[in-house]
């Protein structure tokens, strides 16, 4: 199982074993990461699951697909490597991703 | 149909918008049939033409997120824009206009500039439970609801505070008509709206050269996107940002106190453990959806739950009626401060039109029942509240209460 990195604002650390397939939002939700609120429920559509990758993983993770850059460009707070975690799934390939979380969710 | 039982009328007789079910807040039990029974439904004839109704939480998620396909132009409320008297706002543009206009303004709300402004509402929170009557019945929707969201927007355009009413009495101009009461005639209604123009227009010549301030009127006056706005459209986004944090945060604030006298277990729980208030914050704003329906037109014919909605025609997602879903949403028809995933609701809308204000609303409500639970043991409300005559607005116009302190 990959292994995900998850940085709180404040710095606290959470790594988590994630199940492939799952999402990033949905792992960080399972196993009781603070600092996602995902009030849509996965669909891409409210903006309160962001992430920043950290940045020798952007390549690997990729770009926002359009529906995500459509909600992540309304946040004034949006970075060059933010993405949504609903729309990341987890793969064999992100074993030893590292997100930060943001100190304010949208 | 507001004194029959909704069982006994046929469903194409159906007209959830008729203002009587509002007003006599008839209108839940005929959300229950339709969700039951025609989640997406076609009423032909009302006073404002031809619609479809959603009545279900994944169809309205399903209509919300989709801009590309259901426009929010020229309008999102059931009512058709007056032609000699339009407004144009951006939360009734689609991208990328939207967006563009909607940025301009977006940053004085980001949670970042909330934090700065967190001391200010909880000073100003306490000041008016302060100066609360003891001992005698008051209306609170006056004294608390409207006082706090009117002092919230004076801040948030840099309003002159005395003034401060004004707004209020232009949001309610602005979301009524002869109608509702709130003014005699459309003629009035005009009237009233372009002294507000005026106002702001003063406003707006002192801020167009003043670099650095952070209110919407200077956010507006100088914002790429923004500084050559025709007067209406100044208007109409005036209009969208006062009705945006007036009639909506107003009603959620009136409706925690109602909700908490009708179940008074959920009052226990609150004054055991006050840590419960933020997910308790969620709770309200679902239970009351203070904006009960959006509006859009189909770009094109649309396939939803069996139905085809052709392109051209009005669709109303009922925000109110998906909230209470038990298909998305496990015992709807509690209150339930404890809720797990209290924030998974419609009452601020999803996709790119979500409510641009959701976290200060929070955030006032939040500090609201933080100051209340620290000095009054329970506020007892002492009559019915009497409603807000409007399928748009779900409010109230007054409850009176009694204070019980600590």
């Amino acid at each position: 199982m990959p292994t995900i990195i998850y940085i709180e604002h404040d710095g606290t650390e959470h790594q988590i074993e994630a199940e492939v397939g799952a999402t990033l939002m949905q792992t960080a939700l399972d196993n009781g990461v603070p600092g996602i609120d995902a009030d849509c429920g996965g669909e891409c559509s409210c903006a309160t699951c962001h992430v920043m990758v950290k940045e020798d993983w952007t390549s690997t993770v990729g770009e926002p697909n359009d529906s995500e850059e459509e909600m992540l460009d309304l946040n004034p707070e949006r970075l060059s490597n933010s993405r949504l975690s609903c729309q990341i799934a987890i793969t064999e390939e992100l074993d030893g991703l590292v997100v930060e979380l943001p100190e304010f969710q949208f | 149909m507001v004194d029959h039982d909704p069982y006994d009328i046929p469903l194409d007789k159906f007209d959830i918008s008729q203002q009587a079910l509002w007003a006599q807040d008839k209108k839940m039990e005929y959300f229950r049939r339709l969700r039951d029974e025609a989640p997406v439904h076609f009423c032909a004839e009302s006073e404002f033409g031809p619609y479809w109704s959603l009545t279900r939480y994944a169809d309205i998620l399903e209509v919300d997120k989709n801009w590309k396909d259901f426009s929010s132009e020229p309008a999102i409320t059931i009512v058709d824009p007056e032609e000699d008297f339009p407004l144009p706002m951006f939360i009734a543009m689609d991208p990328p206009k939207h967006d563009e206009q909607r940025k301009t303004v977006q940053g004085a709300v980001a949670p970042i500039n909330l934090k700065t402004l967190e001391n200010t509402i909880r000073q100003r929170t306490q000041n008016v439970l302060n100066d609360l009557p003891d001992g005698e019945d008051f209306d609170w929707v006056d004294r608390v609801s409207i006082e706090l969201t009117t002092q919230m927007l004076a801040t948030l355009f840099d309003f002159p505070f005395e003034d401060r009413r004004k707004l209020t009495r232009w949001s309610d101009v602005a979301t009524g008509g002869p109608e509702t009461g709130v003014v005699e005639t459309d003629e009035q209604r005009q009237e009233e709206l372009l002294e507000c123009l005026e106002y702001f227009s003063r406003l707006w010549q002192e801020r167009a050269e003043k670099d650095g301030s952070n209110d919407f009127i200077s956010m507006l006056a100088q914002g790429e996107a923004t500084k050559d706005m025709s007067p209406e459209e100044y208007l109409g986004n005036l209009i969208l940002l006062i009705v945006g944090g007036n009639d909506t945060t107003r009603n959620s604030m009136t409706s925690g106190v109602i909700a908490l006298n009708d179940n008074p277990g959920e009052y226990a729980k609150l004054r055991n453990n006050p840590t419960l208030i933020p997910n308790m914050v969620s709770e309200i704003i679902r239970w009351q959806t203070p904006l009960a329906h959006m509006r859009r037109i189909a770009n094109r014919d649309y396939k939803l739950s069996g139905k085809t909605i052709k392109q051209g025609d009005k669709v109303i997602m009922w925000y109110l009626s998906g909230n209470r879903d038990e298909r998305s949403i496990d015992r709807p028809d509690e209150f339930l401060i404890d809720r797990k995933q209290a924030r998974q609701h419609l009452a601020f809308g999803f996709g790119p039109h979500r409510c641009m204000g959701n976290r200060l609303a929070e955030l006032q409500l939040r500090i609201l029942w933080e100051e209340i639970q620290k000095r009054f043991h329970f506020i007892e409300v002492r009559g019915a509240p009497e409603l807000v005559p409007s399928n748009f607005v779900h409010g109230f116009v007054s409850l009176p209460v009694r204070l019980h302190p600590l």
